[in-house]
């Protein structure tokens, strides 16, 4: 073929490759998409939880999709304390009315943002939580303070169904 | 593949062999010529194959007593430890068996930096060598999970994790590995799986391996290119048989050791305890063999970066044949890279006792610095050596230094009737 010619076999090569493109793509997806979240994993979105029996300066852990929710009943002195800090100072600039509406209650992942293990409760430089594997210490308000965390933990979808029970997801 | 024609001495033999040349490749591995100055450096090859055809066999039999389920799994391998006839056994065999392979691993891979081995015509035989060892790595990762104790629980969430310092889709690659939203049963089902497959992946590159050895054959001691077969060469058996299969029992030894006097020694007490996503343990480390790569991680203040710096510490390998310039194999005539060699191999060692120590203080600076040379290692000296360094005469052959070096007199006066014709 010395000139630049269109050919019927030209098509069909074309066709070919395009239709064949098309049914790899059809039959590899699914091979991929099957290992995303199940309709069984997706089902246990929400939590409900009793927080009828907290006093403040609790923490209890709860189980929500897997991963473990801190539930804090804040002290006034953690309150003010958590209130009192500029956003200057921080690493990743949210206010503590931003991350608690109700500032007495604390909800948030409990799952450092390194590389996800769980942060210890009442420990570290800034009197909030401290991440044992690589030393990241969040403040009162679970804002990352200092070591290698990239954000502040992460505060899921919740609301208060009623003054005793709190509805995670 | 060998050059010389083979025919098989009978008849059904030689209507086998026209059908599948199956003898021609057996005579091939037999008669193959090995340069006759291999020392006890080069059995690990030898020895990483049985350390691998080990994993395969005690695994297959550990799968069929194990139940891949996030509720089943610890008390499963509790099972196999306390119930199943010499299951402790084969589980010991099993665990410490990935210690004694990346043992052997690191044997062989420190070899070939010392005598070259990965330089050309060889370099394709070093690129596969690292793709099995990240394999090796993966599939080492994926087992530890399987007791689904809380060093596997939490071990597998922290590297997990590592993806998600990818920008973007990062968290979205993260929870499709998982399944989930976190480490649990679909995790641990499909790292099972992988954990599997990756073994029979890992022995089709070994043949590849071999296969690309044999285009160039061995790399020597001397680091030279040597005629083949010749007078600097023994056929593979039984002379190179022999020395490995001495040199395996040696290893043996020490791979029963671990068994049978320190099974735990290598593990952590605290996969002893089943997985728990509540609790974090105080101080998560990887394997001992990790650990050099979890310090480079460690080091590094930013998420992204020090994932990217792991990762490179790693890739780097891949491009040593073209960032090494020297044209010289052995650093047994390299005098500068010789000592550097044994700078790396103290780097490393460094790196890997302060990935085990807690990242902070002085352990942390000692680690950056570390870090910082192990690329310097890399991508400044070795290019520049090949350039600055005066090596040292090399010999034409294997067999010429020792002649030359013996007693012999009529020897030495040929060599020296030799060296006036030069």
């Amino acid at each position: 073929m010395s000139e630049k010619k269109t050919h019927r076999r030209d098509f069909l090569f074309t066709a070919t490759y395009a239709v064949g493109a098309v049914g790899v793509g059809a039959v590899v997806w699914p091979m991929i998409d099957q290992m995303n979240p199940d309709a069984s994993v997706k089902a246990l979105a929400s939590t409900e939880v009793d927080i009828s029996s907290m006093n403040p300066g609790k923490t209890i852990t709860v189980l929500w999709r897997g991963k473990p929710v801190f539930i804090r009943r804040r002290t006034q002195d953690e309150i003010a304390e958590a209130k009192s800090v500029s956003l200057k100072d921080l690493k990743h600039p949210e206010k503590d009315e931003d991350r608690a509406k109700n500032p007495e209650w604390l909800v948030m992942l409990g799952v450092c943002t390194h590389l996800g293990c769980v942060p210890l409760d009442q420990k570290g430089d800034y009197n909030g939580w401290f991440c044992p594997c690589h030393g990241s210490h969040y403040d009162t308000s679970g804002r990352i303070r200092k070591g290698p965390a990239p954000t502040n933990m992460e505060i899921p979808k919740y609301e208060f169904v009623n003054a005793n029970t709190i509805k995670i997801g | 593949m060998s050059d010389h024609q083979y025919t098989p001495q009978s008849k059904f033999g030689k209507w086998f062999n026209d059908r599948l040349p199956l003898l021609t490749l057996a005579n091939h591995l037999t008669d193959y010529p090995t340069p006759k100055n291999l020392n006890y450096w080069w059995t690990f090859g030898g020895i990483l194959t049985f350390c691998l055809i080990t994993q395969i066999v005690t695994g297959l039999v550990l799968a069929m007593h194990y139940i891949a389920h996030a509720d089943m799994a610890f008390e499963s391998v509790e099972h196999i430890m306390r119930d199943v006839n010499y299951g402790w056994l084969i589980r010991y065999i099993h665990a410490n068996g990935a210690s004694m392979f990346f043992l052997a691993v690191y044997i062989h891979i420190f070899r070939s930096l010392f005598y070259g081995s990965y330089k050309s015509p060889r370099e394709i035989i070093w690129i596969i060598g690292i793709i099995i060892y990240l394999l090796m790595m993966a599939a080492a990762f994926m087992g530890y999970v399987l007791p689904w104790g809380q060093m596997s629980f939490w071990g597998a969430t922290v590297i997990t994790n590592l993806f998600s310092a990818i920008p973007l889709v990062g968290e979205g690659i993260v929870t499709w590995l998982w399944g989930g939203y976190s480490v649990d049963n679909p995790t641990l089902t499909r790292f099972f799986t992988l954990h599997y497959l990756i073994p029979f992946l890992i022995l089709g590159l070994v043949v590849l391996h071999i296969w690309a050895l044999h285009v160039p054959g061995n790399n020597n001691p001397v680091g030279i290119d040597i005629k083949k077969p010749s007078k600097d060469t023994v056929p593979f058996h039984p002379y190179i048989v022999i020395k490995d299969g001495f040199a395996l029992l040696m290893f043996m030894i020490v791979f029963a050791f671990f068994v049978f006097y320190t099974p735990n020694i290598l593990g952590h007490a605290d996969n002893y305890i089943e997985a728990d996503p509540l609790v974090t343990p105080a101080h998560i480390v990887p394997e001992w063999y990790l650990l050099p790569f979890y310090a480079i991680l460690r080091s590094v203040p930013d998420k992204l970066l020090g994932v990217v710096a792991m990762l490179s510490a790693i890739f780097i390998l891949a491009a040593l044949p073209w960032l090494d310039t020297s044209k010289i194999r052995s650093a047994v005539f390299r005098p500068l890279y010789k000592q550097f060699y044994w700078i790396l191999v103290a780097d490393v060692l460094i790196l890997g006792y302060v990935g085990a120590m807690p990242a902070e203080g002085l352990y942390l600076l000692i680690a950056r610095v570390a870090t910082a040379y192990y690329f310097l290692h890399f991508l400044v000296v070795l290019p520049i050596l090949g350039f600055k360094e005066r090596t040292l005469p090399v010999p034409l052959s294997i067999t010429e230094p020792i002649l030359a070096g013996s007693p012999n007199l009529a020897t030495a006066r040929e060599n020296k009737r030799l060296d006036k014709l030069k």
